[in-house]
């Protein structure tokens, strides 16, 4: 029974909630990261690694962090882990931190870490937080390596640099370029949106006008905006 | 001066803060409906992410560097801008009340996008002085407000159209960005 508890968070994470497809969180490293499968890897990891270990801490000090402090000190465990996080790809895969650039520091404002931090480590133990931290932190991983390896399947004719299409394939560079990723990105949404799967930014399937959040983090962060305010 | 004038282009149109390096895409797409919203937002962003890479700039420059621990900057850019973000919300709501009016609920949906850390972050690692970082980041800023205006007049003119049932929402605004973003690459012939 205990065991099932931590197969479902990755369960919920990889297929059910889905960080990417189903949340849409984390759109712009996703836009700007997946021109090839293997930088889709490198920043899914990264993020993965940064995503555990802060469930884990936050989880951790759930009951030490004052409320009136929370987003604060939750930012700034966040930040340490991130910088932790860089100056390992930095040592270890200069390559990949190269191709990934500014994005990996910028795992500090990605939505996924911080909407996991207060919608789930704060009321769970460490370890369930640790599983829910894995299963979201797999669930993006896999969503960037699909995106990426479409994209550069599409625009360069290989995957994770290996080419796949025959010899007199001539690669839509487009897709690999910033106008391909929106293109992508639109595609899939479309995608989600006739076969009513389910999708933070489409509505349901009764009123097709209805946008829940219209992709727009910003809603989530007023939310959280006005705690803090009534806190104060 | 040239180069103030190449950071400025180049990070205003040639690589437009969102539509080639993908910052801050969560309010582009969000607060883009229309064009008066647009504007507010627009403004917000250019007078924080100023204000931001010159206090950033400041700080990378003349207390993280000489301390030699610039590998802190993180840590220390996120912590700097929301507590900017803060007091000047607080600063305006005092003494600034028209601004606050009509800036002022953009404000707090600033602190997290992602357009201001990676500017103050791009500003350390480009070791550009006070016044390029100050440049750089007015004109990123200027560059989301076009970006984010145009793409409010455009949504505007869209409200009527018939657009194909599963494109509707998400879909279509992302395929506008895409043309936007294809327009946008136009600019990479003149640098």
């Amino acid at each position: 029974m205990k065991k099932n508890k931590y197969l479902e968070r990755i369960y919920n994470g990889v297929w059910k909630e889905n960080p990417l497809f189903v949340l849409v969180l984390g759109t712009c490293p996703t836009l700007a990261v997946t021109t090839s499968a293997t930088n889709g890897i490198g920043m899914g990891l990264a993020a993965t690694a940064v995503l555990i270990l802060s469930n884990i801490l936050i989880s951790a000090l759930r009951n030490i962090i004052p409320d009136k402090v929370r987003l604060p000190a939750e930012i700034v465990v966040v930040a340490s882990l991130v910088t932790v996080c860089d100056m390992l790809m930095e040592a270890f895969v200069p390559n990949l931190y190269a191709s990934l650039g500014i994005f990996i520091p910028l795992i500090v404002v990605n939505c996924i870490i911080l909407g996991r931090a207060e919608a789930f480590a704060l009321k769970n133990d460490p370890l369930t937080s640790a599983f829910d931290g894995l299963g979201m932190g797999l669930g993006f991983t896999v969503a960037l390596v699909l995106i990426g390896s479409f994209r550069e399947l599409l625009g360069a004719g290989t995957i994770f640099g290996y080419q796949v299409m025959p010899e007199g394939f001539t690669p839509v560079s487009i897709f690999i370029l910033a106008p391909g990723a929106f293109l992508v990105y639109a595609m899939l949404t479309a995608l989600q949106n006739k076969l009513k799967m389910p999708c933070a930014t489409n509505g349901d399937a009764k009123d097709p006008d209805h946008v829940m959040c219209d992709g727009n983090c910003t809603m989530c962060r007023l939310g959280s905006q006005a705690n803090k305010a009534s806190f104060n | 001066m040239g180069k103030l004038i190449i950071i400025a282009v180049s990070s205003c149109l040639v690589s437009n803060v969102v539509l080639s390096q993908f910052l801050g895409i969560c309010s582009f797409v969000g607060v883009s409906t229309d064009v008066k919203t647009s504007a507010g937002m627009g403004g917000a962003v250019v007078f924080v992410i100023t204000l931001a890479s010159a206090v950033a700039s400041l700080i990378y420059n003349y207390v993280l560097t000489p301390l030699g621990i610039t590998y802190l900057k993180t840590i220390v850019f996120i912590v700097v801008i929301a507590a900017l973000v803060q007091i000047v919300e607080m600063f305006m709501h005092k003494c600034m009340v028209g601004l606050y009016n009509a800036l002022g609920v953009y404000l707090p949906l600033i602190t997290t996008n992602c357009a201001v850390l990676g500017v103050a972050l791009t500003n350390a690692q480009n070791n550009y002085n006070f016044v390029e970082s100050v440049v750089n980041g007015f004109a990123t800023a200027l560059g989301y407000c076009i970006a984010i205006i145009l793409l409010a007049g455009i949504r505007e003119h869209m409200e009527g159209n018939d657009v194909p049932h599963s494109f509707k929402g998400m879909p279509i605004v992302l395929v506008t960005a895409a043309l936007m973003s294809i327009a946008f690459f136009g600019f990479s012939g003149m640098m």
